[in-house]
């Protein structure tokens, strides 16, 4: 498979919303490995780093999981496509800085991506649409077992899976679901949300982890700490906070709509019209128009069928994706004019918004 | 302010005031903002409070020379720079730094999650199979026949049940 096929392939991420990913757009599991006898990556020398590689692509490529995937070197990759990757969350920003002795294998699907010589030898991912934590963590258990015959992981009975940073010691496990959070951004909860969410011992970052912003009013929740709790334990305190944190957003919609409906649907109307009417959007100014239009399909103030169209833009407005779809690399102020012109032509059919859902609610 | 509180980690001042809990414990720290920078606290991905407290003041002073992990041949010194070790062995090595740590890094000091069995049974096997053959070169130079054709049974039996962990 090659980097562009994939990026034209439908995907987890970019073709499967739902309705059950109102609030939840799509969780994640990803597990740090590390092979026995060898230094972690950040300390191996570089012939050792190729030997590493070599070993642990072998493993990889050899599952179930992994038919007909796609398997690249970083080093081979140019900078758009790793861009697109990151944008894609199969890789960390991390790995595509890194120039030798460093890959990733991505399943054809997408739901699938391992990492390798990143901080860790592996890095082993799932992404599901939804809210999917346990079925997440089924499955990239079953990855992780199948890659256990064929590598020696570095494991204490003591201190779990040994890994390069003392932080993943243990299960060496992030579990972590992106959620669409407008009406707590609006009613300026979200600083309060954080506190509490870090005060039950998880983190908040934004969309793309690593110190972005939260543009779109997108966040990633993940579990803080890997040692002392089991995989299924540490997923079960995960997914309560979660769910709080859903029906703290589902009060928050409802207050606003109750308090000043007018002022919430003039957001998403003024939305509406600038993303049909605009011809400069930066893409954090898109990311906010789109994230009202997605709270709109939730209010049904737009059909459900579109809320899939909406997530797939949230990708596609972000200036890998739009750079390839343009099949080339443009300046910054460029890539304003392209984003507007494409979410123009994606907004001229998109249904109006329909605000009689506030009457029908209160009848 | 009169007295601004100083960076914890360069005694500059102080702009990037943090509080985390953990496990029910409080945890503060100050930053200046090239040492929050350097720290990754603007990148909460790489960023535990924890971890960086314990860097910053728990940790004793490596000494000149300090412990050295003779696996990889990394140095205390080199983990207060760099906040990850340098190979699994250094676990070991550096035990007396880990293991302080770990209380306040996490939700426990000892591994509950997943173990991978296979993988345990396999090195087992190899080492002992490791041992065996020892054994028998030995009994071999030294003419014990008797327990050179035990050793070699034994090494038989482990040999299958190697080809049968590899076969499952």
């Amino acid at each position: 498979m090659t980097i562009s096929s994939l990026i034209d392939t439908p995907s987890e991420l970019t073709d499967s919303a739902s309705n059950k990913t109102a609030i939840v757009l799509m969780t994640r599991v990803r597990l740090a490995r590390n092979l026995a006898g060898y230094s972690f990556p950040g300390w191996a020398k570089p012939a050792q780093r190729d030997e590493i590689l070599t070993a642990c692509r072998a493993a990889v490529s050899a599952t179930p999981q992994m038919k007909r995937s796609l398997n690249v070197s970083i080093g081979e990759l140019s900078d758009l496509e790793r861009q697109i990757l990151v944008e894609r969350h199969l890789i960390s920003r991390e790995l595509s800085g890194m120039k030798g002795g460093a890959g990733v294998i991505i399943s054809k699907d997408q739901a699938f991506s391992v990492m390798m010589n990143e901080e860790d030898h592996l890095r082993i991912q799932v992404l599901r649409a939804g809210f999917n934590l346990k079925k997440a963590w089924n499955t990239i258990t079953d990855l992780d077992s199948a890659l256990e015959e064929h590598l020696d992981f570095a494991f204490s009975p003591t201190l779990g899976y040994l890994t390069a940073c003392p932080t993943n010691l243990g299960t060496g496990m992030r579990a972590s679901a992106m959620m669409h959070l407008p009406a707590l951004v609006i009613s300026s909860q979200m600083e309060k949300v954080v506190r509490a969410v870090n005060q039950l011992g998880m983190v908040v970052r934004g969309l793309f982890g690593e110190g972005s912003d939260a543009s779109g009013s997108i966040f990633q929740i993940s579990n803080q700490t890997t040692l002392g709790e089991s995989e299924e334990e540490i997923i079960k305190r995960l997914s309560s906070v979660l769910q709080s944190i859903v029906e703290h957003e589902l009060n928050a919609r409802e207050k606003l709509l109750e308090a000043d409906a007018g002022k919430l649907l003039d957001k998403i109307g003024r939305a509406f019209g600038i993303l049909q009417n605009s011809h400069l959007l930066s893409s954090s100014e898109a990311m906010n128009l789109l994230s009202l239009i997605r709270l709109g399909v939730d209010l049904s103030a737009f059909p459900d069928a579109n809320r899939c169209v909406i997530d797939r833009l949230f990708i596609e407005a972000q200036p890998g994706h739009l750079q390839h779809a343009q099949k080339g690399e443009f300046e910054p102020g460029q890539r304003d004019v392209l984003r507007a012109a494409r979410l123009r032509s994606e907004f001229a059919n998109f249904p109006r918004p329909d605000f009689n859902f506030t009457n029908d609610s209160k009848n | 302010m009169a007295n601004p509180l100083k960076c914890d980690l360069c005694s500059k001042p102080a702009t990037v005031h943090l509080t985390q809990i953990v496990n029910n414990k409080v945890h503060k720290v100050d930053l200046c903002e090239a040492c929050a920078q350097a720290k990754g606290v603007t990148d909460p991905s790489g960023f535990s409070l924890a971890d960086l407290l314990l860097k910053a003041s728990l940790n004793p002073e490596p000494t000149a020379g300090g412990m050295r992990c003779e696996r990889c041949g990394f140095t205390q010194l080199d983990f207060k720079k760099h906040g990850r070790f340098g190979c699994p062995v250094c676990y070991e090595t550096f035990r007396g730094i880990v293991e302080p740590m770990l209380e306040n890094m996490h939700n426990g000091t000892a591994h509950a999650g997943k173990i991978p069995h296979r993988a345990l049974e396999r090195k087992t096997l190899y080492d002992r199979l490791t041992k065996l053959e020892l054994d028998l070169t030995d009994a071999i130079k030294s003419e014990r026949y008797e327990d050179a054709a035990r050793t070699r049974d034994e090494i038989n039996q482990v040999k299958q049940a190697f080809s049968q962990n590899s076969a499952r």
